[in-house]
């Protein structure tokens, strides 16, 4: 660790950490009430139990971004950080808002907690992955706006890479199409239209941007190959990624009323998204190979490779597998798109956060990297978690073509819930790899835990 | 890659082929919303429609279901759900939640009275006429 300053992204880590845990519970909460339909009802209902779900990902993903901006923007700019009082004080903020929001969820029926926080002023609650009261997506632009003042100031006064620059775009662009949240619009076919360009914008494009300049940053480190390569690997991935990415927003534009052109302008630019995410494969490993040290931090190098290769499959492979509107068309809104978002989230950005705190978290604690013993039991669970989304995946993906066959395909259609019940085997086979995730995010909590004999500290 | 292709060519790329394809994108979108009006049913977009809608959004029903395919894949889907059911059943069903069957999926009872649910029926009857193209494939959704 180069500047003090920089410490302010462990508390960050630490939230995101956390949070991480908390979703995996509510997952398995999930994955339980798919075969037991009852379980937890009415405490704790699948509606609520998925919002938690999904709303932690989202809140501990943004916590692994500003700790992973507030890392490395200070050391790529050669300056301590703006103002270091400031991002405590939002990190604060924003673990508040969200433990709140969290809370609200789980005590209050959504209906009041609409009522008590404005929803009827500006109705922008009930969409999914948007289902934050307005309060606290208020909070998340407040929270990102003090950020990129705290960034951006850090930037200009410093020293401009492309690694930081990249990453500052990446972080603007999140906070600018999070506005679209605002705006819902009572006609169904717009208000779906532009929901897209929050979530769709976020995943398939700026998100992208944050992962790459992560990536990036931490391959110059634990590599020592040179910035000039890198930085030219970074720019042709993320302009794959906004080449194929913007348009490929058409493959969410098939069934939802939008002008049946969508079909054409989706398929085609969709198929090529896979591009950006396979060339990070390739980045990672190319550089992996040439490297010009041996870091000390094998887990830290693992990840990084871990991280390319699930994101292409995720993303890439099975984003690829159900795009195509003649498929998607039997796919769309089955288990195929959980398979998919189960893989591509985990892969793409759950694995580059871990990337870098795996990465920054020894330096911060005094370290070039932890201890032979921690870093195996980090590595194992690494090899856990990932295996076991895989098999998440997998099992997903069997339930998603067996649903179409009987639900969509068969001359004799079954109804959904006859269907489900004819998937449940490949449901309790998901919940079964659940568990054994769970058990990776426990282990790679507890290697945070172990000591031993630890490497000094030199980067 | 090789070094006749410098840092500076791929940072242009970047930027040219981001401000191109936003712009494309913007374009695209344009006339969308000029082609929706053929498409997205909003004549039958009542006052009642309008408030199924904030119903349907404050009881976040994407949370199980999903709309147009989109939401949670854990109960039917809904775009056609008047079609496949009809207003009588529709209402009939929010009433009679949650079954209480063991180890079935439960739906939990929102309370909801004549008006209200009537405003949902309308909603769902509205969504029932987009043009989503003919998806989903069948009635089952």
């Amino acid at each position: 660790m180069k500047y003090k300053s920089q410490a302010v992204a462990k508390p960050y880590f630490i939230a995101a950490i956390g949070l991480f845990l908390g979703q995996i519970v509510f997952g398995l909460i999930m994955g339980l009430q798919y075969v037991v339909g009852d379980f937890l009802f009415p405490a704790i209902p699948f509606n609520v139990a998925r919002m938690v779900h999904t709303n932690l990902l989202i809140v501990w993903l943004l916590f692994g971004f500003m700790g992973a901006a507030y890392y490395l923007i200070p050391e790529e700019s050669e300056r301590e950080l703006h103002s270091p009082k400031l991002a405590l004080a939002m990190f604060w903020i924003f673990l508040v808002a969200g433990a709140a929001t969290i809370l609200g969820y789980l005590l209050v029926p959504y209906a009041s907690l609409a009522k008590w926080t404005g929803n009827d002023l500006l109705a922008t609650m009930g969409r999914e992955f948007l289902e934050q009261p307005l309060p606290t997506k208020i909070g998340i632009v407040v929270v990102a706006l003090a950020m990129l003042y705290n960034l951006s100031m850090t930037v200009l006064r410093g020293r401009k890479t492309t690694i930081n620059l990249v990453m500052l775009i990446g972080l603007w662009g999140l906070a600018i199409f999070f506005l679209f949240s605002f705006y819902n619009p009572g006609n169904l076919v717009k208000d779906k239209y532009y929901w897209w360009w929050v979530v769709h914008l976020w995943v398939e494009g700026v998100w992208e941007l944050i992962m790459g300049a992560m990536l990036a940053f931490v391959l110059i480190k634990v590599t020592g190959v040179d910035r000039e390569v890198i930085e030219k690997w970074l720019y042709v991935i993320i302009a794959m990624a906004l080449i194929t990415g913007l348009i490929g927003t058409g493959h969410h534009y098939y069934w939802i009323g939008a002008p049946e052109y969508w079909q054409w302008w989706g398929s085609v630019f969709s198929a090529l998204e896979p591009i950006p995410f396979f060339m990070m494969t390739v980045f990672a490993f190319n550089m992996v190979n040439r490297r010009r040290r041996e870091h000390p931090n094998k887990a830290a190098v693992l990840w990084a490779l871990g991280t390319g290769v699930m994101a292409f499959l995720g993303a890439g492979v099975w984003g690829f597998l159900h795009t195509l509107a003649p498929v998607n068309f039997y796919t769309h809104g089955s288990q195929i798109t959980a398979a998919h978002g189960h893989m591509a989230f985990y892969g793409a950005y759950a694995m580059v956060v871990m990337t870098m705190i795996s990465y920054t978290m020894p330096l911060m604690r005094g370290r070039a990297a932890n201890s032979r013993s921690a870093q195996v039991v980090e590595m194992w669970s690494f090899w856990l978690m990932t295996v076991a989304m895989v098999f998440i995946t997998l099992f997903l993906t069997a339930a998603g073509i067996l649903q179409i066959w009987l639900q969509r395909v068969a001359a004799e259609p079954m109804s959904f819930m006859a269907a489900q019940e004819q998937v449940a085997l490949f449901y309790w086979m998901r919940e079964v790899a659940g568990l054994v995730f769970l058990i990776g995010v426990l282990l790679y909590i507890g290697s945070f835990f172990i000591k031993g004999k630890s490497e000094a500290a030199t980067a | 890659m090789s070094s006749a292709f410098t840092k500076s060519a791929a940072r242009n790329i970047f930027y040219g082929g981001a401000v191109f394809f936003f712009l494309l994108l913007l374009g695209l979108t344009f006339d969308t919303m000029n082609t929706l009006p053929k498409r997205d049913n909003r004549a039958n977009l009542s006052e009642s429609a309008l408030r199924g809608k904030h119903i349907w959004e404050t009881r976040n029903c994407i949370g199980c279901h999903t709309m147009m395919g989109e939401g949670a894949y854990f109960a039917p889907e809904l775009v056609n759900v008047y079609t496949r059911r009809g207003p009588d059943f529709i209402k009939t069903w929010m009433k009679i939640q949650p079954s209480g069957a063991p180890g079935r999926r439960q739906m939990p009872q929102f309370h909801l009275d004549e008006q209200q649910l009537d405003d949902l029926v309308s909603f769902l009857k509205y969504a029932s006429e987009i043009n989503t193209s003919k998806w989903p494939p069948n009635i089952e959704g």
